[in-house]
């Protein structure tokens, strides 16, 4: 997760840092993050440590911070130069790839769990109506326990908690429904998904709380207040309550949107947490009592306490016990990404559409042929791509596909989805299609041949590509090579998507076709240990002409349990011509069961 | 469907002082063959498409049908003289079709076999009439084994009518089978005279040679002509 990454997808990057980057978080970078950080809010100045090659330098003082949180501080020779010159420019991405001031949005839906139940219950036609007292319970130990609230509830003094029977004491005509707390954290899911209409970066935060990046998305709204107003709006349109803050921290954002939703600029951070309680540091109710009993009511009043007794006091391993954390995570001096589940693709293009559309195949070559300029640019083709479709009523319809090699043909891509959107549900439509390549793997510009002849790999390729994207990528298949002598572990079938070619070995006396499974046959025969004069198989009798073998392949022991039975093949030939693989599981009397049965493997040319 | 003993006679017995093995009668370009299999379940009719394509340029796209997978097995590939295989398992007919009908767009293929169970209303005149151009239009060989099905009408360049016979012996052992021979008879073709012959790798070689051609009854020759 580099500082870059975080970035919009939807504007295309400088060519020059288009190289393959890891993705796992790498901590020099996330220190720098740190740094980005500490010098937007302005806070902690602290003396920049003279070049020393070797280890870590010891820390200056003023950041001591004996908690037992990791301090992810270059050394000098790990950051490089180009690092140090930047500073943050404003909150706005700078292009070089320096350090970028991030901003957090953090987007509470205080009554999410009534609402999602209210528009389950619209649907139904059952939902109560607004000024009536409703909530929603849980069974708990000594009954049930209310959840959730509407407002019309909330101001009778009815409260998340509490117990149902003290609450319909204070109020008789409540209304009660169970609450599905596994649904709603389904809901919510889906509803980050959707969320990332707004920016690419998207995360739950705890039952009733989005957080998003939103660096550098908030131009393609209008401005951060514009892009709250869109965010509000949206969600009222799906019947949800929400309060939204955007701030340089992910702390201070969950802490103004749920005390004084609005715009945090990066210098009013102190001015603007200083006077919220020490509730809105994310801390739990206990530590929260804690520093009441001490008077610590407001985050200025915590702040203004030293560093080193705070520490000493709340030595505790829990963040949520831990206020000096919270405050650094709150002032930025700590850094706290925001986790989304799956990194944003580094290529994605979006079509914003005027009004919702049932069908969206018609949108889809124009964005294709822009993802694949994109591709492009930077000299990359993908691997795997993915179709999201939103919907107006906050759900997202996905496809995906994959190519077994990185592509960037426009037409192939578009043909992978043939047939693939049928299935997907509109709902009262689609208002935003985003076409993303998921993997996209370097794919350097080749000279085409001069007598334009299609090169036979790459048809080869984009055929695998539609019969995989078509059927699905376990029924295209290749055989691979596998170290057994047992005939049915000798070929894995492997999906030829990810699957290399490699040949085989011919062996003599090996069937063109193999049964899966073996298939057993009611034998008659002379000697035990001889071959079978006569079978029925498939309630069809058939009579051994000739015969080769036995050919005998012991079991593997070193993979099969004990008791597994050799095994005694025959190559015979019915009185027609056909021609058999049979095998005796088994020797009469070898102590590892009964009578040995017989089974028929494959079929001969 | 079992074939009549009576109509062959094994090859060691059979008077052959002037059939020499032939080279397999080659198509003029790679089309769309047929092959319907007498007996079902044994694997003639893919040894005899494999055989055809022994100089096989590129992979082969194998598709079979769900019935096809089960009722005859999956191609063995040690089995399989080392060609590359590429195997696909649809679930309908139709879907053998149109896997068949991409796979023939694709010229780095060595060639296309389909399989299809039993009587599909999918498999008709024109379906095969689409595959046999695309075939022809791109120089891939297209084989469609079509098991436990009348032949109804088709556009397939080629239909053969395919049954196993005993085979040669084994030079070392009097008792097993050797090299596998085959009745082919070709019962409608577009490009040269059909016929019936005993066909099988020449021993020699390892080619397909199509020995001494079995004579067709009145009937069968006036149905191959009509």
């Amino acid at each position: 997760m580099t500082g870059g990454d975080k970035l919009p997808v939807l504007a295309f990057r400088a060519p020059h840092i288009a190289k393959a980057r890891p993705c796992a978080a790498n901590p020099r970078q996330l220190a720098r993050a740190a740094e980005a950080l500490r010098q937007a809010t302005g806070t902690a100045p602290e003396p920049r440590p003279a070049p020393a090659p070797g280890p870590i330098p010891a820390a200056p003082e003023d950041s001591f911070s004996p908690v037992g949180i990791p301090r992810r501080r270059p050394g000098p020779a790990a950051a490089p130069p180009e690092i140090r010159r930047g500073g943050a420019t404003g909150g706005t991405a700078s292009d070089d790839g320096g350090p970028v001031a991030r901003r957090i949005l953090s987007l509470h839906l205080p009554r999410f769990a009534v609402e999602r139940w209210c528009r389950e219950a619209l649907r139904r036609d059952e939902a109560p109506p607004d000024d009536l007292p409703f909530a929603l319970a849980l069974e708990g130990a000594q009954g049930p326990v209310i959840h959730a609230v509407n407002p019309a509830a909330q101001a009778l003094g009815i409260a998340p908690g509490a117990r149902l029977v003290d609450m319909r004491a204070i109020c008789p005509e409540l209304r009660v429904a169970f609450a599905d707390p596994r649904g709603d954290r389904a809901a919510l899911d889906r509803l980050m998904l959707w969320a990332r209409r707004w920016c690419p970066w998207t995360a739950i935060d705890g039952t009733d709380a989005l957080v998003m990046d939103v660096t550098g998305s908030d131009h393609l709204w209008g401005g951060e207040a514009a892009m709250l107003e869109e965010i509000a709006a949206r969600l009222a349109g799906l019947g949800l309550t929400c309060r939204a803050a955007i701030a340089p921290t992910r702390g201070a954002a969950w802490a103004l949107a749920r005390f004084a939703p609005g715009l945090c600029a990066a210098e009013e951070l102190a001015a603007r947490t200083d006077p919220l309680p020490v509730a809105a540091l994310r801390l739990d109710p206990a530590t929260i009592r804690t520093l009441d009993r001490l008077g610590l009511s407001t985050i200025g009043a915590l702040r203004a306490v030293p560093r080193l007794s705070l520490a000493r006091r709340f030595r505790a391993g829990l963040p949520e016990a831990d206020p000096l954390l919270r405050l650094d995570q709150l002032s930025g001096r700590t850094p706290e990404p925001v986790d989304s589940p799956d990194d944003p693709p580094r290529f994605a293009i979006q079509a914003r559409l005027a009004e919702p559309v049932l069908d969206p195949l018609p949108h889809l070559p124009e964005l294709a042929r822009a993802l694949c300029a994109a591709l492009a640019a930077e000299g990359f083709g993908a691997r795997r791509l993915a179709l999201a479709l939103y919907r107006t009523d906050g759900e997202v319809a996905q496809a995906q596909a994959a190519t077994s090699r990185p592509s960037r043909d426009p037409d192939h891509l578009l043909r992978l989805f043939d047939g693939r959107l049928d299935r997907l549900d509109p709902g009262f439509g689609f208002d935003l299609i985003t076409l993303a390549a998921l993997v996209a793997e370097v794919l350097p510009d080749r000279q085409r041949r001069l007598d334009h002849a299609a090169e036979d790999a790459d048809d080869l390729a984009r055929l695998i590509d539609r019969l995989s994207a078509r059927f699905g990528p376990q029924t295209l298949t290749r055989p691979l090579p596998a170290p057994s002598h047992i005939p049915e572990r000798q070929v894995l079938w492997r999906p030829a998507l990810h699957a290399v070619c490699r040949p085989f070995a011919p062996r003599l006396h090996r069937p063109l076709r193999l049964f899966e499974p073996p298939e057993e046959v009611q034998v008659l025969y002379a000697v035990p240990e001889g071959p079978p004069a006569q079978f029925l198989w498939r309630r069809q009798r058939l009579r051994v002409a000739r015969f080769a073998g036995p050919e005998r392949i012991a079991p593997e022991w070193w993979r099969d349990r004990p008791g597994t039975r050799l095994r005694d093949y025959f190559r015979i030939e019915d009185q027609t011509g056909r021609r058999f693989w049979l095998y005796r599981e088994g020797l009469l009397g070898d102590g590892r069961g009964a009578e040995p049965r017989w089974f028929l493997h494959g079929a001969f040319a | 469907m079992q074939r009549d003993p009576v109509t062959w006679s094994p090859p060691a017995s059979c008077p052959a002082p002037d059939t020499t093995p032939r080279k397999a009668p080659a198509l003029r370009q790679p089309s769309l063959s047929e092959i319907f299999p007498e007996t079902a379940a044994d694997a003639a009719a893919p040894a005899f498409a494999l055989a055809h394509l022994s100089a096989c340029s590129g992979p082969v796209l194998w598709i079979q049908d769900r019935l096809s997978a089960r009722e005859t097995g999956r191609p063995f590939p040690p089995g399989m003289g080392g060609c590359e295989l590429l195997h696909l398992q649809v679930s309908r007919a139709i879907d053998v079709l149109w896997a068949m009908e991409q796979g023939l767009g694709c010229p780095a293929l060595g060639a296309v076999i389909g399989e299809v169970w039993g009587s599909a209303p999918a498999v008709d005149f024109t379906a095969t009439k689409r595959l046999a151009l695309r075939a022809e239009a791109h120089g891939v060989p297209a084989w469609l084994i079509r098991r436990a099905a009348p032949p109804e009408l088709s556009a397939a360049r080629e239909r053969w009518r395919l049954s196993s016979l005993p085979a040669r012996p084994e030079p070392d052992d009097a008792r097993a089978p050797g090299t596998p021979l085959w009745s082919a008879e070709l019962f409608r073709t577009r490009f040269r005279a059909p016929g019936r012959w005993v066909a099988g790798h020449d021993p020699a070689t390892g080619d397909l040679a199509f020995d001494h051609a079995i004579g067709m009854e009145a009937a069968e020759a006036a149905r191959a002509t009509a």
